[in-house]
């Protein structure tokens, strides 16, 4: 089989996933996009250590290796970003990324989508961040 | 102790005094006065030790030098010859006397711990410049003095005049002082050392090749230390301060350091016939000129210290004579009963509640008030008029005897010319300088009007310092001038006959003729009431001195004179006087010639920093700010348009990468 | 290989290669799916048919291992713990209108360029490597496992330590604070969920 058209699937996966996480508002949504690119490069790595397995005369199968920590890993974040999305979500009542502004330079911290506990924690995070 | 010793511990020990009058002042008061007087009494103890030791014999020299300087080695080097010691023993005596007198003078005065730490470092400072041998270390002490007598006159900063006063005496004093450090400067490269042995030899081998470029330099800082014309002008403006600082500064001390450093150097100068001529010059113009102003100034302690720049005049008229034993020996004797004028005319001025003559010839009976005062100060009056057998007769008579000597031709040591000019200014400042002395006399104690205001007796401190320091107005010239030669060059200073004849002759017309004016004049007084007193007349010395100063000005319009048709000053200057009470308008020619070109080089400076300068500087703050304000938009907090920024930055490198790699 | 590659044109395509291609335009358009629809829960669905997909392209390039470890670890359990959170987040059955933010435009051509780019050094470079499937499994359990705890048992070791520590970070983070808590009682006494109606 010809190596492009595993590469090229995978490069077009993990544009696909880019797109995802710059383009879509719910966090959630974020993070699906990141096990997009994330598996764009899994695909990537076997491929490339099926490949090397056959050329080489001795291999770690690294590829291979790699991948399945790259699962794990994604596991791991997975469970780490929706329990910080969950987090958010309860302290600021949303889990839209572009309403989390706290950053910006005179940004209100009590925007409309935010409600009264909300708004002690957004002070505070004002606060810490100014 | 040798000799050496005594001589290190002159300096010190004022200095100790005054840190630790520094250091303690607030925390110890009890102890401040014990500081001021003590060691400057125990400096004194140890000048008159260090003078009988060195007897007038062969100078003492000692020499260390801490640390290599580079070319030309600064040495702490002593050099103790008659001149030295003497003027040693005066500066101990005069700082005495002023320590105890502001102990009273200055008793409720809530910064006296400063006042008296400065004076014991002004003194240690002159005691440096007198012992010096190494003319480096000596401009130390010339510039410490210099420093301590800015704060001294500025004691009252609460007054403008005081504030003015300090700043301009300081400046005045610069003025001189930078060509002053350049004639050092350029004296030790010529000469490869700073030691005054070392200088007198190259000068007496003649291995100078710019004599009078050097001497002139050096008259530059004479003239400003010595208030000499025409950098005089600090001197009488300088009279702002408290009375004792006026006393030993301005009369005593530190104007006679100029003279007594031209007459360390006085084979230098001899060295070049132009600085004699110039000196006896500039001290004919200062004798002269600064009488004729005495005698129409209004302000008690203004008349002294014209009369205190004429006197010094003398010295350098001496000094241009070639003459530096009766140099010396009028500033030891003026030291004396210029010090005690100035002491006597605080006690005046407290007593009267002002500082005005005219004031004070409106009020009856001030000498009943303080006795001791008007007795001293007739002592010292008739002292400074030259009227044998005070001591002032004497050493003046040296002055006009040596200025004759050579006028006549009987030295080599300085042009004729020298000689006659000082002669003759000489006669005529004796005739002024009677005629303002007796009418500050007849002013001050023969007032007719409402009787003086009674503020209880004088501090007995006071007073006593004014009796220790009418003995040598009284009797130092008559014992001293027979002793002095042995001590000094070996000149005789007996006076001669001619000019003793002359001097006290023309020095009774001027006394005879004033109080003859006088007897015309006092008349108008009552009809003109005058008057300007100080609002607290109950109060210590210092405070009474300061609210006198503050309303003379308000009261009479000037700060110098006052129009007072009763003066006898007035009837005798004649149209003269009117320039006189202003000291010849030398202030009004600084104004025009450097006041005001400095003043419009400041606005055009600041003109260009405010509107060419500034606006790059604003320029350079804007053009940030604005390019901040540009950036400070993308900063939208959605993270998402970071990262797609980052991205799409990290895309265009990741191509360029890829191109650049391919080669394409 | 090299030589070997110059035999395989891509215009003479192998059945393997059909295949990989037909389940990768599957993948592709699943995985376009999930970034471009506006139901959040279709878009779980999308990713599952994308990741699905994937674990084909695993088998079909003989690494039967990881395919099978990518539907066990992501169909089984990731895709469930999004569907998770998507419930928890109160995310809005049906079709939302504002699922995608104001920065599509920028999105749409970041990924575009980068698409673009990588495709373009991807072909570029890789053009005529081929690579041989036939013979033994290249990513058969047997080979995985003895590579992974031969070679690789330091790093699986370590890993697991990660795995623990994210266990307990995910545990802490999720975890009510006390004053959270109180928050939530008094809330629960209001008629109507605040946090609903805004939605």
């Amino acid at each position: 089989m010809h190596l492009a058209y595993p590469a090229v699937l995978s490069a077009l996966l993990f544009c696909t996933g880019l797109y995802g996480v710059l383009a879509r508002r719910n966090a959630i949504l974020v993070l699906m996009s990141v096990e997009l690119m994330l598996n764009a490069v899994n695909l990537n790595l076997v491929a490339f250590d099926v490949w090397l397995s056959r050329a080489a005369e001795e291999t770690l199968h690294s590829g291979q290796a790699l991948t399945l920590f790259t699962i794990a890993i994604a596991a791991a974040e997975i469970g780490i970003g929706l329990a910080i999305v969950l987090a958010v979500h309860r302290n600021r009542g949303t889990s839209d990324i572009d309403k989390l502004r706290d950053t910006a330079e005179g940004h209100e911290p009590d925007g409309p989508d935010t409600d009264t506990p909300a708004t002690g924690t957004a002070a505070e995070k004002a606060e810490a961040t100014a | 102790m040798t000799t050496t010793t005594l001589a290190v511990l002159v300096p010190l020990l004022p200095f100790l005094g005054a840190a630790a009058g520094l250091l303690l002042g607030r925390s110890a008061p009890g102890f401040v006065r014990p500081l001021a007087v003590l060691p400057t009494l125990a400096a004194l103890v140890l000048a008159v030790l260090v003078a009988a030791r060195q007897g007038g014999g062969r100078a003492v020299d000692a020499v260390t030098e801490l640390t290599p300087t580079g070319s030309v080695p600064v040495e702490l080097a002593l050099h103790i010859d008659g001149f030295a010691a003497l003027v040693a023993i005066l500066v101990g005596t005069v700082a005495t006397c002023v320590q105890l007198y502001s102990t009273g003078y200055l008793r409720d005065d809530p910064r006296y711990p400063s006042y008296a730490a400065l004076v014991s470092l002004f003194t240690s400072a002159m005691f440096l410049v007198v012992y010096s041998g190494d003319l480096m270390v000596l401009l130390v002490g010339w510039e410490i003095m210099g420093i301590c007598s800015y704060f001294l006159v500025g004691h009252y900063w609460e007054t403008p005049e005081a504030r003015a006063a300090s700043l301009k005496a300081f400046l005045v004093t610069k003025l001189g002082d930078v060509p002053f450090l350049i004639g050092l400067l350029a004296l030790a490269t010529e000469v490869g050392s700073f030691r005054i042995t070392k200088i007198l030899g190259a000068v007496a081998s003649d291995s100078l090749d710019h004599p009078t470029l050097i001497a002139l330099l050096l008259l530059a800082g004479v003239a400003g230390k010595s208030a000499q014309f025409p950098l005089h002008t600090w001197l009488p403006d300088a009279m702002a301060g408290p009375t004792p600082v006026s006393a030993l500064i301005h009369a005593a001390t530190m104007v006679a350091a100029g003279v007594y450093f031209v007459a360390r150097l006085l084979p230098l100068f001899e060295a070049s016939g132009a600085a004699m001529v110039v000196l006896a010059v500039m001290a004919a113009v200062t004798m002269v000129g600064s009488a004729l102003a005495a005698l129409a100034q209004d302000d008690i302690k203004r008349v002294l210290a014209y009369s205190t720049i004429g006197q010094l005049g003398y010295m350098t008229g001496a000094l241009a004579t070639g003459d530096r034993g009766a140099a010396v020996f009028h500033l030891l004797t003026h030291g004396a009963f210029k010090a005690l004028l100035f002491l006597a005319a605080g006690v005046i001025i407290h007593a009267a509640g002002t500082n005005s003559l005219a004031a004070m010839s409106r009020m009856r009976g001030l000498r009943d008030r303080v006795p001791d005062a008007y007795w001293t100060m007739t002592v010292a009056l008739l002292a400074l008029a030259a009227i044998p057998p005070f001591s002032g007769f004497f050493s003046k008579e040296s002055v006009l005897g040596a200025a004759e000597h050579v006028a006549t031709g009987h030295t080599e040591h300085a042009p004729g010319a020298a000689g006659w000019t000082v002669l003759v200014a000489g006669l005529v400042t004796a005739l002024l300088t009677a005629a303002y002395a007796t009418r500050l006399w007849l002013l001050a104690f023969r007032g007719r009007g409402a009787e003086a205001p009674d503020h209880g007796r004088q501090p007995v401190v006071m007073n006593a310092v004014l009796w220790v320091l009418a003995l040598p107005s009284l009797a130092l010239g008559g014992l001293a001038f027979r002793l002095l030669p042995d001590w000094f060059d070996g000149h005789d200073l007996t006076p001669t006959l001619t000019t003793s004849v002359l001097g006290t002759g023309v020095a009774l017309v001027g006394g005879i003729v004033t109080y003859a004016a006088w007897r015309h004049t006092s008349a108008l007084a009552a009809r003109t009431p005058l008057g300007a007193v100080a609002a607290h007349p109950e109060g210590d010395a210092a405070l009474v001195e300061a609210e006198a100063i503050a309303a003379h000005r308000p009261a009479y319009g000037d700060l110098a004179s006052a129009p007072d048709p009763s003066d006898p000053g007035r009837l005798l200057l004649g149209p003269v006087h009117r320039h006189a009470a202003v000291g010849f308008h030398l202030d009004a020619v600084y104004t025009a010639l450097f006041v005001r070109p400095v003043q419009a080089g400041a606005s055009l400076v600041r003109f260009l920093d405010r509107e060419v300068v500034d606006t790059y500087v604003r320029a350079a703050g804007g053009l940030p700010r604005l390019l901040g304000a540009a950036v400070r938009r993308a900063q939208t907090g959605n993270v998402q348009t970071y990262v797609s920024a980052l991205l799409a930055g990290t895309v265009v490198l990741a191509v360029a990468a890829v191109l650049v790699a391919t080669g394409a | 290989m090299t030589l070997a590659a110059a035999s395989h044109g891509f215009l003479s395509p192998t059945g393997v290669e059909i295949a990989f291609l037909l389940v990768g335009l599957v993948t592709l358009g699943a995985a376009v799916l999930t970034v471009t629809t506006r139901q959040l829960v279709h878009a779980a669905l999308w990713l599952v048919v994308a990741l699905g997909g994937l674990a084909v392209e695993y088998l079909l390039l003989t690494a039967e291992f990881i395919a099978w470890v990518q539907v066990l670890i992501y169909v089984g359990a990731v895709v469930v713990l999004i569907l998770f959170g998507l419930m928890l987040t109160r995310a809005p059955i049906g079709r939302s209108p504002d699922a995608d933010s104001g920065n599509r435009w920028a999105a749409l051509t970041v990924a575009v360029a980068s698409a673009a780019a990588l495709v373009w050094v991807v072909v570029d470079a890789f053009r005529t490597t081929w690579i041989e499937l036939d013979g033994p499994a290249a990513g058969s359990t047997a080979v995985t496992g003895a590579s992974l705890f031969q070679n690789w048992v330091l790093p699986f070791e370590a890993l697991s330590v990660l795995l623990l520590a994210a266990l307990v970070g995910a545990i802490v983070l999720s975890r009510r604070t006390k004053a959270a808590r109180a928050d939530e009682v008094s809330r629960a006494g209001t008629p109507q969920g605040q946090q609903g109606g805004v939605r």
